[in-house]
């Protein structure tokens, strides 16, 4: 198997692009990829796409052609790839394994999503399409109603407050604020969270990743390609390991485990040679607070019941045990759906060579969790720092 | 767009799933599932038996849902539960006849024939089961 | 009009939804005087219903009583002047939720209140020329009466299913035998396409309601040899609460007689279903070996006579499904804006 390298990359600012179309973010975010990897477009041989919806709000498939034509390269190998809200952790998981393999050495990995080209209430259609249409989507349940039922239950089970699991919007905007591209770039009160507006009870406006627009992009290549063009990496993929759940709840023995995650982060610690103590900075796919504190607790941070007690204590702050969602976490960097999982290892390379807006000290190993559907899918990408 | 492309087809094939509450029964490991199907979700044996299922339950967890998916606007706010029945089966699907206050975990309900869907004004309505307080 | 062989009710069952809204509540919108509301409160139903479900609710509680096994009932007969679908049978909705055979006699009937009456008559024929054995007839309605109109404070929700099967004393009541009574009479109408129906006033009482219910009435008394003081209950098409009080006393019935069978002050006039509630509620509390008239009206018009003796077996399934009193207590109130809601009077497009 081939050591495989991140280059580099380039992200747009997450909002509302009314100017923008799916293909023009896209564009936007490669191009600034190649630029900072010091590389051409027209060196790929790949081009991997990761994207949830625009088949159901723009319209559009085919996005490996569609991109590759936009880019200017047509004729290189590209594809979409579809894992719903995990997309972008899965299409990263994909370019990985082309490079690893020895087929490719030198990819462009990106995810995009455009989803304020539709209202909300077609949004929330597209994105209950992440569960079983035909038995969860029936019943009228929306995204954030499936995350409900396991919040509540969560709180049930373990007696925690709503105000303890809120926290982690809090955290996010904290951080967001200094964070360029975020979109939501200020703080909020917890007050302020847990008095927004209903969406799916017990979860609150404040507690759930905005709908916006965004693109990311990174620069995949093998030693060997490193080696030929001159370049030294600074960031290795340690790991890249993807594991599926269940799609929904119903099946599911335990509602407040995403065994997905329990499963990639396994196998991601053991590739990579590491534990979760050795996890200098990492991003988690908190859409809604209580998967935050759900992933904590499945990474192997904190016992089950307990993840929320490390955003209370400060644990997961930047100079501290776990630094956490330095990025301001799909909460408040915000959360472009199949562009998302590309967006937190953008953040990780960004922290593992010292040039995130939050950075932390010192950084060897960060971690990435992506996450489709209520677990149904989880990708788990670890990078290091090559000394 | 919205609730992508309404199918006459694909509610036929699954009314009589959803209309009596059909589920299969893994003979290896005892898991009981709803809708039926082929292999066991939980240990992958494909000894599965197709088993009509329980029409009472109690409530695991709900929601209140108040910003729908497109097709569901006429009936928002409603109430989606996590219902385990009597057999230990789980099921998602809507309460009905209820208050969002009236609603706790763990309280029992039973099961009632409603409208989930219609495909637009001048397109077929789709019929399942939802769940509602006993009424006795 | 009796059949060659005798015919009786294995098993019935009723559905009401849960929501009400109170006459007054009506008057309250539209300034009428309170001494003018003719009703209590009627029933109103859910978002999520139509007579569709109501019809497969109140079967399931038929089948319960019956004790039978679906894929055993060879009709599905659906009396109702509401239903969802102008084209495409109910009966085949309620078939195949209720896990009937699709080997089935099945159709939807309509004669305004009168369709769910007509359909138990036309069973009584499948079973007793033995070409099935048992079938089941329904009478369900989700009334739209429009709005300031005398008849939205009456216009209900409710359906009713009896199970029709050769005499036999697993029965819980035997049926004596029916009579039936029509003519054109034009005294409440819906053209094609309209939502809402119209009324021809006072004439609905005299030449329709009274006429038609009285003539059947005792057209089959004199069928049968009987008496109105044969007969320990009377139950009549009930469109407010007036009229069956003033046709029970013009045939003899002391109100002692009606009151058991009479819901439409607190439930309203549930179209295709109302008779055949007041059946149901008397048969919740009716003796073995007492005698029931059932009489109901349709505009158009016409109306179906039945002499209904209740069996011994009546005791053991009554409670096997819920009374139409638990149907009556369970119950929410609404008012005059969720109303239009519910019933779609509120223009959203
Ligand atoms: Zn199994």
């Amino acid at each position: 198997m081939e050591k495989v390298f991140v280059l580099g990359g380039g992200v747009t600012k997450i909002g509302e692009h009314w100017s923008k179309s799916l293909r023009d973010l896209f564009v936007e975010a490669a191009l600034k990829a190649a630029k900072n990897s010091n590389i051409e477009l027209r060196d790929m041989e790949a081009v991997y796409v990761g994207n949830m919806s625009s088949g159901e709000l723009q319209g559009q498939e085919h996005l490996g052609s569609l991109m590759a034509t936009w880019l200017g390269i047509p004729g290189v190998a590209a594809v979409k790839v579809e894992a719903a809200c995990a997309s972008g952790g899965a299409v990263f998981h994909q370019a990985y394994l082309a490079v690893a393999s020895g087929v490719y050495d030198c990819v462009l990995v990106g995810g995009v999503e455009k989803m304020t080209d539709a209202v909300v209430h077609d949004v929330t259609a597209a994105l209950i399409m992440a569960d079983d249409a035909e038995y969860t989507a029936f019943t009228g349940a929306s995204f954030v109603g499936l995350n409900a039922l396991v919040y509540r239950y969560y709180m049930e089970k373990y007696g925690v407050k709503q105000e303890d699991i809120a926290l982690f919007s809090v955290h996010d905007h904290k951080y967001a604020a200094n964070n360029p591209y975020a979109q939501y770039p200020f703080q909020v009160s917890l007050e302020k969270v847990l008095s927004s507006p209903l969406i799916a009870d017990p979860i609150r406006l404040f507690e759930c990743a905005p709908i916006g627009d965004g693109a990311a992009a990174l620069i995949l290549c093998s030693e060997r390609f490193a080696k030929e063009s001159g370049i030294k990496p600074e960031v290795e993929v340690a790991a890249s390991a993807l594991a599926t759940d269940t799609i929904s709840l119903v099946d599911r023995d335990d509602l407040t485990t995403l065994a997905a995650t329990v499963k990639a982060a396994k196998k991601a610690y053991k590739k990579a040679g590491v534990e979760p103590r050795d996890i200098d900075v990492m991003e988690v796919h908190d859409a809604f607070t209580i998967l935050g504190v759900i992933h904590l607790e499945d990474l192997g941070f904190a016992e089950k019941g307990k993840g929320w007690r490390l955003v209370k204590e400060g644990e997961i702050e930047k100079d501290s045990k776990i630094p956490t969602n330095l990025s301001g976490g799909l909460k408040a960097r915000g959360h472009p759906v199949g562009a998302t999982g590309v967006y937190q290892v953008y953040e990780i390379y960004q922290q593992l060579t010292g040039t995130a807006p939050n950075q932390v000290g010192k950084a060897e190993v960060g971690l990435a969790q992506s996450v489709g559907g209520v677990g149904g899918t989880v990708v788990v990408n670890i990078l290091r720092r090559v000394r | 767009m919205g609730i992508s492309a309404p199918s006459v087809p694909r509610v036929w094939r699954e009314r009589i799933i959803k209309y009596r509450l059909l589920g299969s029964k893994c003979a290896d490991c005892g898991k009981i599932s709803y809708p039926p199907r082929k292999a066991c979700p939980r240990c992958g044996s494909t000894n599965l038996v197709e088993i009509s299922l329980p029409k009472r339950g109690k409530v695991l967890s709900y929601t209140v849902i108040r910003t729908p998916p497109r097709g569901y606007l006429k009936y928002s706010p409603y109430i989606i539960a996590l219902i385990e029945l009597e057999n230990g089966a789980r099921i998602l699907a809507q309460l009905t006849d209820v208050d969002p206050d009236e609603v706790k975990s763990g309280m029992v309900v039973e099961a009632v024939f409603r409208r989930y869907r219609e495909q637009g004004e001048d397109g077929i309505i789709e019929y399942g089961i939802k769940f509602r307080p006993p009424i006795t | 009009m009796k059949p060659s062989k005798s015919t009786g009710i294995l098993g019935y069952g009723v559905y009401i939804p849960v929501y009400r809204i109170k006459g007054e509540e009506i008057a309250r919108v539209w300034g009428r005087s309170k001494a003018a509301i003719p009703i209590q409160e009627k029933s109103v139903p859910g978002l999520d219903e139509d007579s569709i479900t109501f019809a497969v609710e109140a079967s399931k509680n038929a089948i319960q009583r019956a004790g039978i096994n679906p894929e055993e009932i060879e009709a599905v007969y659906v009396g109702s002047e509401s239903p969802p679908y102008a084209v495409k049978p109910t009966a085949t909705v309620v078939a195949e939720a209720l896990g009937i055979s699709p080997r089935l006699i099945a159709i939807d009937m309509e004669f305004a209140c009168r369709a769910g009456t007509t359909a138990m008559q036309s069973i009584m024929g499948l079973v007793a020329s033995s070409m099935i054995k048992y079938g089941l007839a329904i009478g369900t309605d989700t009334a739209q009466g429009r709005p300031r109109d005398e008849l939205e404070y009456t216009a209900a929700a409710g359906a009713a299913a009896f199970i029709i099967a050769p005499h036999s004393s697993e029965n819980i009541a035997y049926i004596e035998g029916s009579y039936s009574y029509v003519t054109d009479t034009t005294d409440f109408w819906r053209r094609d396409g309209e939502v809402y129906p119209r009324h021809a006033y006072r004439f609905t009482g005299e030449p329709a309601y009274f006429h038609h219910i009285y003539e059947a009435a005792v057209g089959l008394m004199e069928e049968l040899g009987l008496k109105s003081s044969d007969f320990d209950y009377a139950v009549f098409h009930q469109p407010n609460v007036k009229f069956p009080v003033r046709i029970a006393k013009r045939l003899g019935f002391p109100m002692e007689k009606i009151k058991d069978g009479l819901l439409s002050n607190i439930i309203g006039n549930t179209y295709a279903a109302s008779s055949m509630i007041g059946l149901a509620a008397v048969l919740d509390v009716a003796k073995p070996g007492e005698r029931i008239l059932m009489v109901s009206f349709g505009s158009g018009a016409g109306s179906d006579a039945f002499s209904i003796v209740v069996q011994d077996a009546i005791e053991e399934k009554r409670r096997l499904a819920p009374l139409v009193r638990d149907y009556i207590e369970k119950r929410k109130y609404i008012d005059y804006a969720v109303y239009a809601r519910y019933r779609s009077k509120i223009k959203t497009r």
